[in-house]
């Protein structure tokens, strides 16, 4: 599996936008696809899909070319899943027609069954129903199982959580991030949501004006300040991946560690113990103490180093510290604490974390 | 009085046969023009909507002129069927179909419109082929317009006057529609007559449009 790959060498014009690429993106796991609006990123998954036509270049899947200069295999026989930032259920077909729609025309009984999506995605309640009187989250669910069904060699999802208030968002989210364990099915996903992408893929490939400015495991990227262009500087952020390491009700807090050091998070008790945790930290979040300080309010506390200090050039400075686990973690801090602390690299600090950040929506 | 509800029975007859060949011809012609982005597309509109805008009779004219027996389609057809277009019932439907074509497509191709194209690409993501989904998903989701087209040329064709007068003439059982039915009655002042003729086509109209608009309004039917 590892070795097959979608490989995309192309140029397509959208309007004022021009989608050029050339990347060979492995068919495993979740690959994001991130970026601001306006990037191309949906154009990029109908062009996969086979919805637009490349003006110039090869699309390929595995061994089979979806298009070149003389070949073009429309959608349908493309065997790719689209989930569309609307469901576009069928009107005229009740919840279990459009699931029948999907199965009928699937190539073969596959790895699951319908019988397998309706219990996953919990719809059995609303097999009979009208799509029109689905809500939105539901809408969504019913769309998910209804690509899902057609058996699909790749899956395609726009924003799927983009239409969706926060409280629909957390209905759907979980079945999300089931999808690739549950059905193995490559997936690529678009979205602008970085604690969704933190959650739910392993790499990412970060689309700007067109083109990919950023592709990597999803920590190398944000930690890489790979997504400073589209975020600003302000959003910068760390990603650290910890360990759940135990549960106080007590004190409302869960515990995870990171290399020997420990943090709290607020209480989420779903989380398994020994699970890993991907938590974001803010590079805003972060203050520099150059000694322990005591008598503080804040707990999170972490020892490092102090690796490279960047000047903005706007008054701010990031400070990038070596953590004792290895991690680098982002701080940012004015140019006058620089100053008074007279941070250099190399200088042992503590950092204190303000808050920590991971998607509760899944605990 | 039974007996001279003839012309309403042909008159039916025409209209129904002119409907089911338009919906034939009439929904791929529109499905065409909704999707296509063809230069040619102003130009089959236009001729389309011909119809629409001019007298009965100058069609009636170049219809009689092309469906004679002396001009190469009416030959055709003599040849083929042993009949002349012209002064039959087969004349009739060619002349009703080429008058009644913009009720049958422009509604139909405002609803193709109005559908747009996300339903085919669900369609086609979940491995439809384009015919496939296009009578699995296009058609079924423009069940309206696809009834408000049909009722609309059957309608129309019922009403037809000038066209099939001068295609048609005025052959009792086989051209004799019932506008003509009619008029001639009151010509001869048969006043009853016309009445009777004239009562039934009021009463079968609205009855029609009354199921279709009764169809209209209650929620959409569920397949599947």
């Amino acid at each position: 599996m590892s070795d097959r790959a979608l490989s995309l060498d192309i140029e397509a014009p959208f309007g004022a936008l021009t989608l050029r690429l050339a990347e060979r993106l492995p068919l495993a796991g979740t690959l994001a696809v991130f970026g601001p609006s306006g990037a191309g990123k949906t154009s990029l998954l109908r062009l996969i899909a086979g919805l637009e036509r490349p003006a110039r270049g090869t699309i390929r899947f595995g061994d089979t070319v979806w298009a070149d200069e003389q070949t073009f295999v429309p959608a349908h026989k493309r065997g790719v899943g689209y989930m569309f930032q609307t469901a576009r259920l069928f009107s005229h077909l009740s919840v279990r027609g459009n699931l029948r729609f999907a199965e009928k025309r699937a190539p073969g009984p596959g790895q699951y069954t319908v019988a397998d999506l309706v219990d996953a995605f919990d719809l059995r309640l609303l097999l009979d129903r009208d799509p029109a009187t689905l809500s939105g989250g539901e809408r969504q669910r019913v769309a998910l199982a209804r690509t899902l069904a057609s058996q699909p060699d790749l899956l395609l999802l726009d924003e799927p959580l983009s239409a969706l208030d926060e409280a629909r968002k957390r209905d759907i989210l979980p079945f999300l991030e089931d999808l690739p364990a549950r059905f193995g099915v490559p997936t690529l996903i678009v979205t602008h949501d970085i604690d969704e992408v933190a959650r739910l893929a392993d790499s990412m490939l970060v689309l700007n004006d067109g083109a990919v400015s950023a592709r990597g495991d999803v920590e190398t990227v944000v930690n890489g300040h790979g997504l400073e262009p589209m975020t600003g500087r302000y959003e910068t952020s760390t990603l650290l991946t910890t360990r759940v390491s135990h549960h106080d009700p007590r004190l409302s807090a869960t515990y995870v560690d990171l290399g020997g050091a420990r943090l709290s998070l607020p209480l989420a008790e779903k989380l398994a113990i020994g699970a890993d945790l991907r938590i974001r930290i803010r590079a805003r979040d972060v203050a520099i103490a150059t000694a322990r300080p005591e008598g503080l309010s804040i707990q999170n506390m972490l020892a490092g180093t102090v690796s490279q200090i960047e000047d903005d050039g706007a008054g701010a400075v990031r400070a990038d510290i070596r953590l004792e686990s290895g991690d680098l973690l982002s701080a940012r801090i004015t140019r006058a604490a620089v100053e008074a602390l007279e941070l250099t690299p190399g200088l042992s600090v503590f950092a204190l974390i303000k808050s920590v950040s991971f998607d509760g929506r899944f605990a | 009085m039974w007996s001279e509800l003839g012309p309403l029975w042909l008159t039916l007859r025409l209209a129904l046969v002119t409907t089911v060949i338009l919906l034939v011809i009439g929904t791929p012609l529109a499905w065409w023009l909704a999707q296509t982005r063809s230069r040619a597309k102003p130009f089959v509109e236009a001729v389309t909507a011909l119809p629409l805008v001019l007298p009965p009779t100058v069609l009636g004219f170049y219809l009689l002129i092309l469906l004679n027996p002396q001009a190469p389609i009416g030959q055709f057809w003599v040849s083929l069927t042993g009949e002349t277009l012209t002064f039959s019932f087969s004349g009739l439907v060619v002349a009703s179909i080429i008058y009644s074509l913009p009720f049958m497509v422009q509604p139909l191709q405002s609803q193709f419109e109005a559908l747009g194209a996300e339903p085919m690409e669900a369609a086609a993501s979940l491995r439809a082929r384009p015919m496939d989904a296009f009578f699995n998903v296009a058609l079924p989701q423009s069940a309206r317009g696809l009834l408000t087209a049909c009722v609309l040329t059957f309608a129309h064709t019922v009403g037809e006057f000038g066209v099939v007068l001068m295609v048609g003439g005025n052959i009792a059982g086989e051209t004799t529609v019932i506008s003509i039915a009619i008029y001639e009655h009151v010509e001869a002042l048969r006043y009853d007559e016309a009445h009777w003729l004239s009562a039934w086509l009021i009463g079968l109209s609205f009855i029609t449009l009354f199921c279709v608009y009764a169809f209209n309004r209650r929620d959409r039917v569920h397949v599947g």
